[in-house]
Parts: C-alpha cells; sequence; structure tokens
C-alpha cells in the first residue's frame, strides 16, 4: 500500500523506525498546547490605537470601513452605502442572530433575505467573526449562520464587525475561535472552512501590477459596531 | 510533462533572443523585488520569523511521518478521505476516479503547481473530463496551451497586447471592436467568462500552501478568490498536496503565513487565506459534500536524509527566482520542467533524475541572492553545488568542461607551480597588452577566450605581477 510504503521511505531517510511512545506522546503534547512563536510588536497597542490599526490596514488594502455606534444604527448605514454606490436593495445575509436581530424595518427599502449567494448577487451582507489588526484582516468561520458563499459571490461584500472583536495578532483570533466554537462532527474547534480576507479581490497576473476585481468581491465594506467603550477613539 | 532542462543552454539562448519575453521580464523587473523589500522594511521582526520558519519545517521533517498519520486522521474524523500516492500515476488515477465516480463533466481548478507536475489536465481531458484552470495566468495558459514560466505569476512571460490578443483569438462570441483600455477590462472580461464555469462544474481542484496536522486543514493563498469559488461551489473538493506540505499546528501555519505573502508578492497578507477541514457540516447552507486530499510523495521522501532534504522546506514563495539574475535574463521556460530559477535547479534533479537535468545546477552564478532572501534559509547555492559534483562524478559533465576542471584542479594542488603558470599568465598578458594596446585600457577580445570577452572586456594586468606576488612584496613592507 501507498501509505505504508510512504511513511517507510521516509522513516529509512531518518534512519529510524517508527517513533517510540515516548516521542510520539512529545508531538502529541506540542500538538495539544499548540505554542505561539514570535508575534510581531507592531499589534501590541492601547485598544483605540489598535482599531486604529485595523482600520488603516483595511483602508490600505482597497477596503472601506464605517464606525456605526449600535446595532439600530445598520439600517441607516447599510442603506445610505448601497444607495451612494448605486446598489440595489436587496441582498442575501448572513442567517446569524446577530444580524436578524437588528430592526431592518427602521429602513423598509431594504430587503435583507437570510440565505446563502448566488452567483448573481450583486450585495452581500456578512457576519464577521473576528478582525486582525496586524494586516487589516477578517477571520470569518463558515457555520449554518455564517455561509462560506457570502465572502465571494457577490460583488460587494459587507461584513458588519464589532470593534470588541479585533484582536492584534491572527493567534488571538484563533484562540478565540478555539474557546467559541465546538464542530458538530469533530467535537474540535476547526469549522468546514476558515477564511482570512484582507480587502477586495485581485490578481497581479498582468504584468505583474495588481489590479482589483478578480473573482471575488470587488469592493469590501466593514461596518465597524462600536461595541467597546474601551476602543473608541479618545474625544476630540 | 515533456522535459527539455538538458537543452537549457539552447532554450537559453532562443530566450534571450525573444523581444516578447525580454520586454516581459523588463516590465517585470523589480516589481516583485521593490514590493518584498518595503513589506520587508515594514516588519522588523521578519529575520527572526526566517530563523522560526527554518525551524518549523526542520522540526516537521524529522517527524513527517508522525505529522502526516495525524493530518490523515483528523481529515477522516471531519468526514474526509485522503489518498496517498506514491507515483504521479498513482495520484493522476486517483483524481480520475474521483471525478469519474461523480459523473464529472467539467473540473474547475484552482493554481496548483503539483496539478502542473503530475499532469492533470491531460489526464483527465484524455478521459473525457473538461479542466477549466480558473486563476487567471493560468486560464490563459490553458488558452495558449502553455506552461507556467514563474511559480506565483504562471503569465511571467506575456504582455498585455498578448492578453488582449488571445481574449480576441478565443472569445470570438464577444464584439470583435471592443476596447481593452485598462488592464482591468482584461480582467473583467476572464471574470465574466469564469463564472459561469465556476457555478456549472462537478468537482473542484486545488492545491494546497499548507496541510495542518492538528486539524486535519489544507490552506491555500491566494489574490482572486478564485481558488475559494473552487473549492466552494462544486459538489466535491480535491486537494491536491505534497507530502511536505504539511506542519503540526496552526500557529506554526501562522508564522510561515507572516513569511509567505511578504516573500512572495510583497504584501503583508494574501487577499484570501483559507483552512478548509473536512465536507460540509449539518445545517451548513453551502461547502462540498465531498472532501478529499490526495497526498502526493512523486520522488520527496527519497530527499529525505540526503543533502537535499532542506530543499522541502521550501514554501513556493517564488523569491528566489524573483532575485535570481539568470531568471531574470531567460525567463522560466527556459530551465525546461515545472520549477524555474534556483528552487527548480535544486528540485527538479531530485524529482527527476540530475541525468535528464544536468545543466539546470550550472544556470547559476552563484551570486548567493537566492539564500539571503529565502524565507525559509534554504541554502540553495550549496545544493546547486551538490549537484554539480553528483554531475561530474557520474561523468555528466562535457568533455570540455571536465578537460578545463581537471587542468585547473592539477594546478589548484600545487601551490608553487599555479604561482609559476600564474606569473607566466600575467607576463604574457602583460606583454600582449603593451603590445597591442600600449599597456592600458582592456581588451575586447582575446584567443581562445572568445566566449568569455564576447560579453565582457578584460582589463590589461597593472604592473606589479600577480595578487600573490604583490600580497608577498606587502607583507615584506609591513
Amino acid at each position: 500500500m501507498s501509505r505504508d510504503a510512504i511513511l517507510g521511505a521516509i522513516r529509512r531517510g531518518l534512519k529510524r523506525g517508527p517513533l517510540p511512545a515516548d516521542q510520539r506522546a512529545m508531538l502529541d503534547g506540542r500538538l495539544a498546547s499548540h505554542p505561539r512563536h514570535l508575534i510581531p510588536a507592531r499589534s501590541r497597542l492601547p485598544r483605540p490605537e489598535q482599531v486604529a490599526l485595523f482600520i488603516r490596514n483595511v483602508e490600505k488594502e482597497f477596503g472601506t470601513v464605517e464606525r456605526v455606534p449600535d446595532l439600530a444604527a445598520v439600517p441607516a448605514a447599510l442603506a445610505d452605502y448601497l444607495a451612494a454606490q448605486n446598489l440595489p436593495a436587496a441582498f442575501p445575509m448572513a442567517p446569524h442572530p446577530e444580524l436578524l436581530g437588528i430592526p431592518w424595518d427602521s429602513r423598509p427599502l431594504l430587503q435583507p433575505e437570510p440565505r446563502r449567494a448566488q452567483g448573481t448577487d450583486q450585495v452581500s451582507l456578512q457576519h464577521g467573526f473576528a478582525g486582525i489588526a496586524e494586516t487589516g484582516t477578517l477571520m470569518l468561520p463558515s457555520a449554518p449562520e455564517r455561509p462560506t458563499t457570502l465572502n465571494l459571490l457577490a460583488d460587494t461584500a459587507v461584513v458588519l464587525l464589532r470593534a470588541s472583536r479585533i484582536h492584534g495578532a491572527y493567534e488571538e483570533a484563533w484562540d478565540a475561535l478555539r474557546a467559541e466554537h465546538r464542530d458538530a462532527r469533530t467535537g474540535g474547534h476547526m469549522p468546514r472552512n476558515v477564511m482570512f480576507v484582507t480587502g477586495p479581490s485581485r490578481s497581479a497576473d498582468i504584468e505583474q501590477t495588481l489590479e482589483l476585481g478578480a473573482h471575488g468581491p470587488r469592493r469590501l465594506h466593514i461596518l465597524l459596531l462600536d461595541d467597546d467603550p474601551a476602543a473608541l477613539p479618545p474625544a476630540a | 510533462m515533456q522535459i527539455t532542462s538538458p537543452a537549457f543552454k539552447q532554450n537559453a539562448a532562443r530566450a534571450l533572443e525573444d523581444a516578447g519575453l525580454q520586454k516581459a521580464l523588463g516590465t517585470a523587473k523589480g516589481a516583485f523585488l521593490q514590493r518584498r523589500a518595503a513589506a520587508v522594511a515594514n516588519l522588523p521582526e521578519f529575520e527572526r520569523l526566517r530563523d522560526i520558519g527554518r525551524d518549523i519545517k526542520n522540526h516537521t521533517l524529522a517527524n513527517l511521518d508522525h505529522y502526516l498519520e495525524t493530518f490523515a486522521a483528523n481529515v477522516e474524523k471531519a468526514g474526509g478521505q485522503v489518498h496517498w500516492c506514491s507515483t504521479a500515476d498513482e495520484a493522476r488515477d486517483a483524481v480520475l476516479a474521483i471525478c469519474r465516480r461523480a459523473g464529472a463533466r467539467t473540473v474547475t481548478k484552482g493554481k496548483s503547481m503539483i496539478s502542473e507536475e503530475l499532469g492533470i489536465n491531460r489526464h483527465l481531458e484524455r478521459h473525457g473530463i473538461q479542466p477549466v484552470e480558473t486563476d487567471l495566468g493560468e486560464y490563459i495558459l490553458q488558452l495558449r496551451d502553455e506552461p507556467p514560466s514563474h511559480i506565483i505569476a504562471p503569465a511571467f512571460h506575456l504582455n498585455r497586447e498578448d492578453w488582449e490578443a488571445d481574449f480576441r483569438r478565443m472569445h470570438t462570441d464577444l464584439p470583435k471592436d471592443r476596447v481593452f483600455a485598462e488592464r482591468r477590462d482584461i480582467l473583467a472580461e476572464a471574470r465574466t467568462r469564469l463564472r459561469e464555469r465556476f457555478l456549472a462544474a462537478d468537482v473542484g481542484i486545488t492545491g494546497a500552501n499548507f496541510l495542518i496536522a492538528e486539524t486535519g486543514s489544507s490552506v491555500i493563498v491566494t489574490n482572486e478568490g478564485n481558488g475559494d469559488l473552487t473549492q466552494t461551489l462544486p459538489r466535491i473538493h480535491i486537494a491536491l498536496a505534497s507530502i511536505e506540505k504539511v506542519v503540526p499546528t496552526l500557529e506554526d501555519c501562522t508564522s510561515l503565513l507572516r513569511l509567505l505573502a511578504r516573500s512572495a508578492t510583497g504584501q503583508d497578507f494574501s487577499v484570501y487565506t483559507t483552512f478548509s477541514t473536512g465536507s460540509r457540516r449539518p445545517g451548513d447552507l453551502d461547502g462540498p459534500e465531498e472532501y478529499h486530499v490526495v497526498l502526493v510523495d512523486n520522488g520527496r521522501s527519497n530527499m529525505i536524509g540526503t543533502e537535499f532534504q532542506e530543499m522541502l522546506r521550501c514554501i513556493r514563495c517564488a523569491a528566489c527566482m524573483n532575485h535570481c539574475p539568470v531568471y531574470g535574463a531567460v525567463g522560466g521556460h527556459a530551465y525546461g520542467w515545472v520549477y524555474p530559477g534556483p528552487m527548480g535547479s535544486v528540485l527538479t534533479p531530485s524529482l527527476v533524475g540530475v541525468e535528464k537535468t544536468g545543466n539546470l545546477p550550472n544556470a547559476s552564478t552563484f551570486c548567493g541572492r537566492c539564500e539571503s532572501v529565502c524565507p525559509v534559509k534554504i541554502p540553495l547555492p550549496g545544493m546547486m553545488r551538490h549537484w554539480r559534483e553528483r554531475e561530474f562524478e557520474r561523468h555528466l559533465t562535457p568533455g570540455a568542461a571536465r578537460w578545463g576542471l581537471g587542468l585547473w584542479a592539477f594546478f589548484a594542488r600545487r601551490p608553487g607551480l599555479y604561482r609559476l603558470a600564474t606569473r607566466a599568465a600575467i607576463g604574457a598578458l602583460g606583454l600582449l597588452g603593451k603590445w597591442s594596446l600600449g599597456g592600458k585600457g582592456a581588451f575586447r577580445s582575446l584567443p581562445l577566450a572568445g566566449n568569455w570577452t564576447k560579453g565582457r572586456d578584460l582589463p590589461v594586468p597593472e604592473p606589479g605581477g600577480t595578487f600573490m606576488a604583490r600580497y608577498a612584496a606587502g607583507q615584506r613592507r609591513r
């Protein structure tokens, strides 16, 4: 069998047989404790500056961010954004309790449809699990209430993210996922799909020049919910 | 893929005469380099991260059997299947069998170098299944029926005019007089074209930048989003990955990701970094119903325990070729197989045999830039030197080169004779210089060294004798 052939060849190269039980236990211990390595200093900041770094990095990667004070302000912010971009008011939305609980009837023209995205959708609204200030990255783990297609198929991807969910480094976002997510099948922390998204889709395949608007969304707009008093910018 | 590596010299000569290629190489020159330099300058910890990256990969390779077994067990726990394949034949058949069982007619593909290595497309086509490349660069190469010339920018050798001409030639249902005013118009046409293919495909095939033992995940890193559409929309997702892609944990992978995009395109992070783990879960509204990992050896396990083991640390960022003066002069196709540039010059002989690729390790000036930018510190020039030694030992080196090396070695082992000979040569050159150039300037051509002086001039020796003679004189004066 190829499995045995491959493992045998590796062991021959390493000049040993299968690892003895104590060494296997040591490696399994490393897997269980999953030690962190060096984390760059750039994201070790006080909360307001960490959030500011997140915003700065999203914008550097051609995404846009709008801060909203509370969930009740989301429909107006989204309706104005869609109108300004000349985009339709009907769109698929992640069937996440937090999004379902938004008072959408404050803007009756908006028609959010809790479902996955289709190939013809122009706008989608996703629920953000976490943000990573280090590079302005969104962490979007899949779940029944957070379909992956909402990250990919629409021309304009809108994501609602709580400021309290912004971390400095990727490792902290992994820790949040490890702590909060239980997979229905494995009992572990990994859902079927975890996407890290940094800005809208692009390609450098034509003459090594980055151009926006490849196969994924052409625009990425983040509605940042200021739910974290410690993360607000200092009052002017 | 047909190997033309033995004809490297002819390939290179043709590449130097190819005006279109030279234009493309000129346009590309520096784009990735400058962006990488800026990204690295922006992360003061970069050098320490390179050490960490090297150590993670070394630890993994030293325990590769254990981490592969753990990875496979975790894939199965998440509802996926692992297909262990020793050879390219086995891997091709495994992919075909999955596609056939699904009754697949079209298969979308994300960019994957292992797929190029295995020749997946030809194999599927031969059996009546249509593969559709969806990475922009791979898409145009499929239209042109060409292999990639770069491992992260497959169409590195093409100019914008080539894109426009090929799109007009192949997309004949669109208006002939349409205008491509900007590069993004080309991008938009490909996007529209491929959208329907994404939605219609029965199977999606991607590569994998990493596999994670802890979780049984395959990881892809892209900018376009094509890889994600490929692995999300069809009913079946196949991830093709070679055995050295595995790393232990999410944290290990995360540290390597900090190196990858910066070393590759000079971005801090690529747009999409995606971890796939098993098949669709109960209640999920999307995602594939089947998840397969085709785990390929194809010669890699033989590198373990040899002087080429460290090559298995490679994370395929392409920094080595982006910084290579030889690659920059002749492009990727001259190397004659799937992997070009310095990493290819080391890897290709390991995978297909030095007798078929003998010239590749010689396609280097040993300037050392590749090693100095490698995010996992692979000693590429040292390994090319190992290949040169093997080539020499096995009498694969051409006669004239062997004779020249033998002659040089004879003198090099006899320092007295060596000094005598260099003194005589310097003296003769000095006399020749005095007679023909008045003792100043440089020779534009020299007998017996015509090929050498074709590309550069040799200065007339200055009075004072050889370096050793002048060094000895200096020592005496002190």
